[in-house]
């Protein structure tokens, strides 16, 4: 008989400052032990919902509940949050906001040190929990020694330093990277048996997270509950793409072969999927398909040469590396955190000053060119457009760059007006940029600098964080201006839009080029996968499942005939 | 002191680290050696009228002391006490102003102003210099000369950047719902 | 502009051993003794003892070197400052006047102006080691704990620790948006008129202070969540206990203290006049 732990029962939920509720007549009901994944696009709710179980809502933020939420049988609203904490453990999506302590080992601690536990016991209990994270060589470090992995494993033990009787997850996935998010979820797996806790995951990048068992997925639109199936009915139906969030590669792949996939093939990983008839199907297909040839771009706009930099005199950040960027080229470029991807940027802006080497641009050297003067030439969008907005208006701050370099004042309201018509923001040019979204932001950080006529734009992570909506109104609005010709690099670690949006991929290992080439051979490449943190890309392991003799070439078939599909959608 | 929210002490903890990271950094040089605008009384004013009084106060004098220990190596106690001064005072005259709710037109502007002068003022014209000839027995016409440069140009900083700092924090406050795309 | 922090030095010292809490109340005490006095005898022996207690805590000149070069500038300028405006403070003081040479008007050097300005130099090189030592010596993590023991309110006490925390999060943060800033143009040199430098550096300060708003409401609830301000103590998970020679060193403190303030204040004066 299995035991209910968290009961929402026609609950509803207003927060104070909005006109509409954000959740509409919930009723879920969580049983002891499961392992739960919530989905859902932005603005869905799912936030919220994961809200109300750790009592930030409606302690923290205020709002009108009707209906109620149960947990271990007691109503959250005669409870106060401190109570709720040590039922629910939440671990937080932001890892710098969430690691309070100075060391491993105070943050761990800090639960504790509010339940005012004497020191030695302390000590000890923040001992065993560091060797359940494996990070017990590590207790002395401070936050700033730290990988972004690292920093989420600290995180968890943190919670998990008490007993609790629910994990839950806020987009545990969000800034790690393909590798790192797998161990990240066979950590949480891990911890859930030792532990024996419920654990609630919210969650966007779905493939990630189903490489590990999970009992149900319940997926969340507007407000409400639109599914709660288990994986493997869940990818047999159309929920997903109903509610624009991503499928898995192999699952689309099957589909677009016209293979029907059902709960029975267990297509929750490429692992244990069973392929059988959908073999011939997926053959036929790839027969079907034309292969691919690209045009090679050949006018340099960006040549690096021989470049080297450290930030101290005696570290080698960046260590010879020599690449050139032809006109209306898109590439990514990749590598783990700190390999020197940013860095590279840097340098290529003039942010900071290379030790030695040589930066060409259009075969001129700019190499001693102040960051002002290349701005005009290379622009560069920030990861967080929070850090580069500063004006109140739209329209403002779309003109900044211009005031700032005294173009007449007829002039700058045609190029801004013209450059918001291209990013699609005309129509809101008199709004305050606060009122935006996100993914709004981001697009007004791009217009800043477009407006300057920039030929080539490196973006630093320009999806992070976006839903599969948002994520794709940038790169298409990208891929757009691409077309007309702009030159475009972008930072990531996102494998998706890797494969579907750029042709050439650049990995950067321990400051130093270690590939550059097609993004479908750099994904299936396992050496180079290994060294930058990335996966190979579940096509060409359903290629391999499928029998198909050139897995790579599958891929890349792929990728073209999605990208005519995503074409003919618009 | 129980009563301070969870949100205060970390509206201290952050505002301390910002003010000291603006103090080293964001100092703009004005032509008059070694004498600099500080924009970091610009945030002191705005943390003090957004959090109050105790924010205020413990930001500017925690902030201060931290910035001085951490690139001097020392601490200048007599003005660490100006900068609590400021921004506890700030913040105490300040109560009236609703800028949580989006309110800071004119009236509120005139009466930031008159406030933040009229307290730095006797900040640096009168409580820096007495403090620097009780605990140093520096030479009095010296540092009522320094006490009045730094005191101009913070209420110059304070008047200007302040007040566009509180313009804008309230602007983000107000509601956006009467937004219409045209 | 020094543009290098002071931060924790990792060394075995008996100074690096002693409880943050002690360091704490050595250095008030210090700084308050420093700044009462202006008796010459008494701080000579305090940076006697000062320098004593730096060669014992194991820290090497140059591993500070950068912040000494800065405090000796800064000591020049304060000493030409104070000779401008004040060329007699010492003689108002010492109530005599010994005249080395003239220079011009009530410019002249007189050994009550030297005396005067050694001993303001003087008061400075007295508490300047046991501030540095303070600063290098106690780990940043004990630091709220310390606080917190010798009375400050523990909530205040960790505000302190969050500081510290955060200060080199938000220092990257600054150099990325003055980075992102100066490539659209803005500049806040002395090459711009006053003003406009003013409004430019509102362009760089204001996503530092609007995304640091942002980080005050993720930090609570991360603090909330994990029950900060539930009981009214907490206990420190770095916190260093007291020892005997925490004790010891205590009681030394106090009585040089009472020992420089009663030398001091012996003949009515904060001032040891030779003359």
């Amino acid at each position: 008989m299995r035991k209910p732990i968290i009961q929402f029962e026609n609950f509803s939920f207003k927060y104070k400052s909005q006109i509409e509720p954000t959740l509409h007549h919930i009723n879920l009901t969580i049983y002891e032990g499961e392992k739960v994944v919530i989905v859902g696009p932005s603005g869905s709710g799912k936030s919220t919902l994961a809200h109300c179980l750790n009592g930030l809502v409606p302690f923290s933020y205020k709002g009108e509940m009707e209906g109620s939420v149960t947990i271990k049988g007691q109503d959250t609203k005669e409870l106060d949050i401190f109570t709720l904490s040590q039922m629910v453990g939440t671990v937080l999506q932001d890892p710098d906001g969430q690691f309070i302590g100075l060391s491993v080992g105070e943050d761990i601690a800090f639960a504790l040190e509010n339940e005012a536990i004497p020191q030695e016991k302390m000590v000890r209990q923040v001992l065993n929990v560091s060797k359940l994270i494996n990070m017990e060589t590590k207790i002395q470090s401070s936050i700033h020694e730290l990988s972004g992995g690292q920093k989420q494993r600290v995180s968890l033990a943190g919670v998990i330093v008490e007993e609790v009787d629910i994990l839950l997850f806020d987009e545990p996935l969000a800034n790690l990277d393909p590798a790192t998010g797998k161990h990240a979820m066979a950590l949480i797996n891990e911890i859930q048996k030792e532990t024996n806790t419920t654990v609630i995951i919210i969650e966007h990048r779905l493939e990630d997270v189903l490489s590990q068992d999970v009992d149900r997925i319940i997926v969340v639109n507007e407000g409400s509950i639109v599914s709660d199936l288990n994986p493997n009915e869940l990818l047999a139906s159309n929920v997903l793409e109903s509610c624009s969030l991503r499928e898995p590669l192999y699952i689309k792949a099957l589909k677009y072969a016209g293979c029907k996939v059902m709960p029975e093939m267990s297509p929750a990983s490429i692992e244990t999927l069973k392929l059988d008839e959908s073999k011939d199907k997926l053959s036929e297909w790839y027969e079907a398909t034309s292969p691919v040839t690209y045009e090679k771009k050949d006018s340099p706009i960006l040549e690096l040469r021989d470049i080297n930099f450290g930030y101290h005199k005696s570290s080698t950040t960046i260590q010879d590396v020599s690449l050139t960027i032809h006109k209306g080229e898109m590439v990514s470029i990749v590598g783990k955190n700190g390999a020197g991807k940013s860095t590279l940027s840097k340098l290529i802006c003039g942010f900071e000053k290379i030790k030695s080497g040589k930066v060409l641009y259009k075969g001129v050297d700019i190499t001693e060119d102040t960051i002002y003067e290349r701005s005009s030439r290379i622009g560069m969008v920030m990861q967080n457009p929070n850090h580069m907005i500063s004006k109140h208006m739209i329209y403002d701050e779309v003109a900044l760059g211009l005031m700032m370099r005294g173009v007449p004042e007829q002039e700058i309201k045609e190029r801004v007006e013209e450059t918001l018509k291209v990013c699609g923001l005309y129509a809101f040019r008199n709004w305050p940029i606060s009122a935006l979204s996100f993914g709004q932001k981001k697009r007004v950080t791009i217009a800043s600098i477009l407006v300057l006529k920039p030929e080539v734009l490196i973006l630093d992570e320009p999806t992070a964080g976006q839903d599969l909506r948002h994520y794709t109104e940038i790169m298409d609005f990208l891929t757009e201006l691409n077309s007309q010709g702009m030159t475009i690099l972008m930072i990531t670690h996102d494998m998706h839009l890797m494969l579907e949006y750029t042709l050439r991929a650049i990995a950067i290992a321990d400051g130093q080029v270690i590939a550059d080439d097609s993004a479908v051979n750099l994904l299936t490449n396992s050496a180079v996968v290994e060294k930058t943190n990335l996966k190979v890309t579940s096509l060409f392991e359903l290629a391999v499942k499928a029998g198909i003799k050139n897995p790579i070439d599958f891929v890349t078939r792929f990728i073209d005939y999605d990208k005519e599909a995503r074409v003919i959608w618009r | 002191m129980r009563k301070l929210s969870i949100k205060t002490i970390v509206a201290i903890g952050i505002g301390a680290a910002v003010f000291a990271i603006l103090a080293k950094f964001v100092a703009i040089p004005t032509g008059i050696p070694n004498t600099t605008v500080q924009t970091s009384y610009a945030f002191l004013a705005l943390m003090a009228v957004v959090f109050g009084p105790i924010a205020g106060g413990l930001i500017g004098f925690i902030g201060h002391t931290l910035n001085d220990a951490l690139s001097y190596g020392s601490v200048w106690w007599s003005w660490v006490i100006v900068s609590l001064f400021v921004g506890l005072f700030i913040g105490l005259f300040t109560k009236r102003i609703d800028v949580e709710n989006g309110e800071f037109g004119t009236k509120q502007i005139i009466s930031f102003n008159v406030i933040q002068v009229v307290v730095q003022v006797i900040g640096w014209f009168v409580l820096a210099p007495v403090l620097d000839i009780l605990i140093y027995a520096e030479p009095a016409n010296k540092v009522f000369t320094q006490g009045a440069f730094a005191g101009i140009s913070n209420i110059i900083t304070v008047g200007i950047i302040g007040t566009i700092l509180l313009a804008a924090y309230a602007k983000t406050r107000t509601k956006s719902n009467s937004l219409t795309k045209e | 502009m020094a543009v290098e922090m002071l931060s924790y030095i990792e060394r075995k010292s008996p100074v690096h051993s002693l409880s943050g809490s002690t360091k704490l109340i050595i250095f008030m005490l210090y700084s308050t003794a420093a700044m009462l006095t202006y008796d010459t005898r008494v701080l000579v022996g305090l940076f006697v003892i000062s320098v004593a207690i730096f060669i014992i805590s194991k820290i090497r000149i140059r591993e500070i070197g950068f912040i000494l070069a800065f405090i000796l500038a800064f000591l020049l300028l304060n000493n030409i400052a104070i000779y401008i405006f004040s060329p007699q403070e010492g003689v108002k003081i010492y109530g005599s006047s010994h005249a080395l040479f003239e220079i011009v008007g009530r410019y002249n050097v007189t050994w009550e102006q030297l005396f005067y300005h050694f001993n303001i130099t003087l008061k400075y090189f007295v508490v300047i080691p046991a501030a540095l030592l303070f600063i290098v010596t106690t780990h940043p993590s004990e630091f709220a704990a310390s606080l917190n023991k010798i009375g400050v309110n523990y909530k205040i006490a960790y505000s302190v620790s969050l500081a510290l925390r955060y200060i080199p999060d938000i220092q990257r943060d600054f150099r990325i948006i003055a980075q992102a800033q100066q490539a659209r143009g803005i500049d806040i040199s002395r090459k711009e008129k006053l003003l406009k430098r003013i409004k430019n550096a509102s362009s760089i300060i204001f996503p530092l202070i609007f995304s640091t708003l942002d980080r005050i409401e993720v930090i609570s609830n991360a603090m909330e969540l994990r029950r900060f301000g539930k009981k009214k103590k907490r206990t420190w998970y770095n916190g260093m206990p007291f020892r005997k020679v925490d004790y010891i060193v205590l009681v030394a403190g106090f009585i040089i203290l009472i020992a420089s303030l009663v030398i001091t204040f012996y003949d009515g004066s904060r001032f040891y006049n030779p003359f």
